[in-house]
């Protein structure tokens, strides 16, 4: 086999695309994976970072609903340094019928979801932030996941076994033989170049773009490009997941993940040309704020840090306006069977939650395609980070008596804690201090994880995720991104275009502190670093 | 648009934009490496603590709670209140016998003070120090603060209450457990001044201590219920004289904000009619209620340390000014600076090098300027200075009883 040549093309380096990727390279399929972007751009990681339980799903889509189940099982398991499992609560409104909560409780029992129904008191006792008003609670497996760092640990251990990444890169064409997909043609936007990759099957995990790409094989997938916005609160203000026990509706979710809690979502159909280039507008703000208080009233005086928005890759069957209507099952197509092109197959719809069966699914119709004959080992094999315990256990594994920074990090990379160099004193100084990542952390992330700029930084350390946003780290980071790079006039431009992408998701709810904290950002950056708009 | 104006944080935690002032303001973390200073160990910990109790660091006991932090927060969060409340809420070490010896100043006190010239010469031998250090972990280069052999109280009650209701006007004094078993010539000197100006002092129905020492050794049932009695004789205190008034800005300062703030001991009350004796008296002479007449040919050199209690109170400018009245004072203000003792900190044996580290530029300023003596309000800096140097510290009040021709004033102020 040639440099160019794979037995798998991947196309998008979204959770779904990992995925597939971590699948076939474990099958033993050399794999090229190709991302126009950076990893988890897309709806991968604009998403609450729900670990479903699948009980939302329940009482209208049996099958998502036990689908999500047993994937939560497998995640708890095999990407426990990814996830929190904080259990959630189905709340009952005074406004909401109650009657909805036992049709709610045995639809979880039909999919194999434990739902409890618990005293609205022992309720409030234990999650101190939901609503006191409520009626009603049931107690359900939900919990909370690192949607980026559940991406990139697919993309590591995809990596380590031998998959090919090229990030940056978008497919511009197929390479095609008659009715035959045989490659893709790719343009590098960092070196402007465009190049060809072969192999017998392509796999276009491409989310809603993936409307994009079929389109560039002569196909139409009907998708429907549903926008979500979500805000992001500055600190956790509850330790349970809170849902409200209806029919799925807007901002019903408030889920506390990692140092923040995340309240979504809204639905609302959006033009594929708009799917790039998403914004949170002031209605959304009212509504998810608005809705949000009725889950727990205390974020109607809680800091917001940031507004954000993805676009669900729904496959659509009716004229649904809403989207809501949708199945959010898994959507495999194979293009030979449905529209007579060979060698190119989709796999769409589902849901982060859902990303390893569908990686599976994938995975299982190329080898048949390829004729090997190898079992899926993705629900037993545990991602890296995730081998040996949990946030105590690897901690204390590696030192007597961890500082925060050092526990931190382990939240963040498991037992890969261990690439990182974190004795001496420099490598423990702290480049974000919201976050606590070190510069040990940062250079571990330059040099082994695709980084090609600080967003990218962000999406694999969390620096800019704090309370400060970039304020403190971005300069940091940008100096050792410089020094490992040698580019220190790139790497100006790049920190303005951070700072400007941070702006971006404080924009929609600048006002108290956080457009206090972005003033001050602003004088720090123009006046001591003398950046200005010009630059 | 509604919901966007109501949106405002009431976190104060979240007030924090990360200017970092407070931690090029904290004494501790230019020498002690390990604490994280007040930012990282406050606002932002507490981000981390809210997802799991596990991101507690220890190192947060290296925190004096000097509350400079706090003076220096343009943002108004109140750091040292989410860095002490941590340590209550998820500090896993049980305070040791010596933190409770050091912390429980009244009871410690009472069982000492009878045997004052026992306990004074022998916790000062070296074989006693040795032990101290070595079994306790209190430092064996500190020195003990010297019992009194008479306490205030018992001194009050015979010689100088029978005088008081002869006044027209009447103040309640909290002498503090320093004054009562210490030091009571800092309540003499006091009780003498507020006589000399037309005051008669009134005891509180049996005060405790403040509980600061408490507070910082992390004893924090014994400090609440210190806390609740003595808002309750402070609230019958004010209910007859208004004000209470005190010598000391730490006992002041605990009693004013760490109970409301810290230990959740409502205080509304009575928290404004409590003040420090300078920040009472400098308003009525400059608005000449109270005129003072001073002896002729007194003359001295004088150094003023501000607390870092009275700092945070705001309240320096008061003593300043009044000492300042006095003709024949050469006034120095002091850098502001921390003395290092913060307390009962500076006692510990694992805190020793840090605060004395922390005291030096202090300590050097004074010993630039050569003063006669040092001032300043508070007791525990007093301990340090006197330690640290060989100037002696005097109470801001006691220069006023010295200063003061206290017959001639009385005369004036009837």
């Amino acid at each position: 086999m040639k440099g160019n040549e794979f037995d798998v093309i991947i196309i998008g380096g979204g959770i779904t695309g990992a995925g597939t990727a971590r699948d076939c390279s474990l099958r033993g399929l050399k794999v090229l994976l190709i991302e126009r972007n950076d990893i988890a751009t897309g709806a991968t990681g604009r998403n609450h970072g729900l670990l479903h339980s699948g009980a939302r799903y329940a009482v209208t889509d049996k099958d998502s609903a036990s689908e999500c189940i047993k994937e939560n099982m497998i995640l708890k398991k095999i990407a426990r340094h990814c996830v929190d499992d904080t259990g959630g609560f189905f709340i009952t409104l005074p406004e909401d019928d109650l009657g909805y909560q036992s049709k709610f409780v045995e639809a979880c029992k039909a999919a194999g979801i434990n739902a409890e129904v618990l005293d609205p008191k022992e309720a409030i006792l234990e999650e101190p932030s939901v609503n006191p008003d409520i009626i009603g609670a049931v107690r359900v497996p939900d919990g909370s996941v690192d949607p980026f760092r559940l991406c990139l640990s697919n993309i590591v251990d995809a990596k380590a076994h031998g998959t090919k990444i090229l990030l940056y890169s978008e497919v511009v064409g197929f390479i095609k033989e008659g009715d035959t997909v045989k490659g893709v043609k790719i343009l590098d936007h960092a070196t402007g170049l465009t190049s060809e990759y072969y192999a017998p099957v392509t796999v276009n995990a491409a989310g809603i773009w993936g409307h994009h790409i079929a389109e560039l094989a002569g196909i139409r997938i009907g998708m429907y490009p549903a926008k979500g916005a979500l805000l992001i609160f500055a600190h956790r203000v509850n330790g349970i997941v809170i849902n409200r026990c209806r029919k799925p509706a807007n901002a019903d979710i408030l889920v506390p993940g990692d140092t923040v809690c995340v309240i979504g979502t809204t639905s609302t159909h959006v033009p594929f040309e708009e799917c790039d280039n998403m914004h949170v507008t002031p209605d959304e703000v009212d509504l998810l704020l608005s809705e949000g208080a009725k889950l727990a009233p205390v974020l109607s005086s809680t800091r917001i840090l940031r507004a954000y928005a993805g676009v669900r890759p729904l496959v659509s069957a009716d004229d649904d306006p809403t989207g809501r209507n949708i199945s959010r099952g898994i959507v495999l197509l194979d293009h030979e069977k449905r529209d007579g092109v060979k060698g190119l197959v989709s796999i769409t719809g589902g849901k982060l939650m859902t990303y390893r069966l569908m990686g599976e699914w994938a995975t299982n119709l190329v080898c048949k395609k390829l004729g090997v004959d190898k079992k899926c080992v993705t629900a037993v094999t545990p991602l890296p980070g995730s081998e040996t315990g949990g946030l105590e256990e690897v901690s204390k594994k590696f030192w007597t008596n961890p500082s925060t920074p050092q526990k931190a990090t382990v939240g963040r990379l498991g037992d890969q804690a261990s690439s990182v160099f974190l004795e001496d004193e420099y490598d423990q100084s702290l480049v974000c201090e919201c976050e606590e990542v070190s510069a040990g952390e940062v250079n571990q992330a330059i040099a082994n994880l695709e980084v090609h700029n600080l967003v990218d930084l962000r999406r694999r350390t969390r620096i800019g995720m704090g309370t400060c946003q970039g304020e403190l780290c971005a300069c940091r980071a940008a100096c050792l991104l410089a020094k490992a790079r040698n580019c220190a006039e790139e790497e100006k431009s790049d920190l303005c275009s951070f700072m400007n992408e941070r702006w971006k998701g404080m924009y929609p709810i600048a006002w108290g502190e956080t457009l206090r904290e972005s003033a001050y950002t602003q004088w720090v950056y123009s006046g001591v670093f003398g950046m200005n708009e010009n630059n | 648009m509604n919901m966007q104006e109501k949106n405002e944080s009431a976190n104060n935690f979240e007030q924090c934009i990360k200017c970092t002032i407070c931690t090029a303001y904290c004494p501790v973390v230019p020498v002690n490496p390990i604490f994280p200073g007040p930012k990282q160990a406050g606002p932002d910990g507490e981000r981390l603590r809210l997802k799991s109790s596990y991101f507690f660091d220890d190192a947060l006991k290296y925190c004096m709670n000097c509350k400079r932090c706090d003076v220096s927060c343009p943002s108004g969060v109140k750091i040292s209140d989410i860095i002490q409340s941590a340590r209550i809420k998820y500090g896993r070490h049980k305070p040791k016998l010596r933190d409770m010896m050091l912390a429980s100043t009244d009871l410690v006190g009472t069982l000492a003070r009878p045997f004052a010239p026992i306990v004074n010469s022998t916790i000062s031998t070296k074989p006693v120090k040795a032990i101290l250090d070595g079994v306790m972990a209190i430092d064996h280069r500190r020195m003990f603060p010297k019992y009194a052999g008479r306490s205030f109280e018992s001194w009050f009650r015979k010689e100088a209450g029978p005088l008081q209701s002869s006044f027209r006007n009447q103040i309640s004094y909290f002498h503090g457990c320093y004054v009562n078993y210490n030091y009571p010539q800092l309540g003499k000197d006091f009780v003498k001044v507020m006589n000399a100006i037309g005051f008669g002092v009134n005891l509180l129905d049996h005060e405790k201590c403040c509980g600061v020492a408490m507070i910082s050794n992390g004893m924090m049932s014994s400090a609440k219920k210190h806390a609740v009695h003595n808002v309750k004789v402070l609230k019958k205190a004010a209910d007859t004289t208004r004000k209470i008034l005190a010598t000391s800005s730490t006992c002041t300062l605990t009693i004013r904000d760490e109970y409301p703030n810290l230990l959740k001991v409502d205080n509304s009350d009575v928290r404004n009619d409590m003040e420090i004796v300078t920040k009472f008296i400098y308003p009525l002479v400059a608005e000449g209620k109270v005129k003072l007449v001073f002896k002729k040919g007194y003359k001295a050199k004088v150094a003023y340390h501000v607390p870092c209690h009275m700092e945070r109170l705001g309240w320096g400018i008061f003593s300043a000014a009044l000492l300042k009245m006095i003709p024949g004072i050469e006034f120095t203000m002091l850098d502001s600076n921390c003395c290092g003792i913060a307390g009962t900190y500076g006692f510990k044996k694992e805190n020793y090098e840090a605060s004395q580290a922390i005291g030096k530029p202090l300590f050097d300023q004074i010993n630039g300027i050569d003063p006669d003596f040092v001032t300043s309000d508070c007791e525990t800096c007093k301990w340090q200075i006197e330690m640290s140097t060989k100037y002696q510290v005097k109470h801001p009040i006691s220069i006023l009883a010295e200063a003061l021709d206290l017959e001639a004033t009385a005369k004036l102020n009837k």
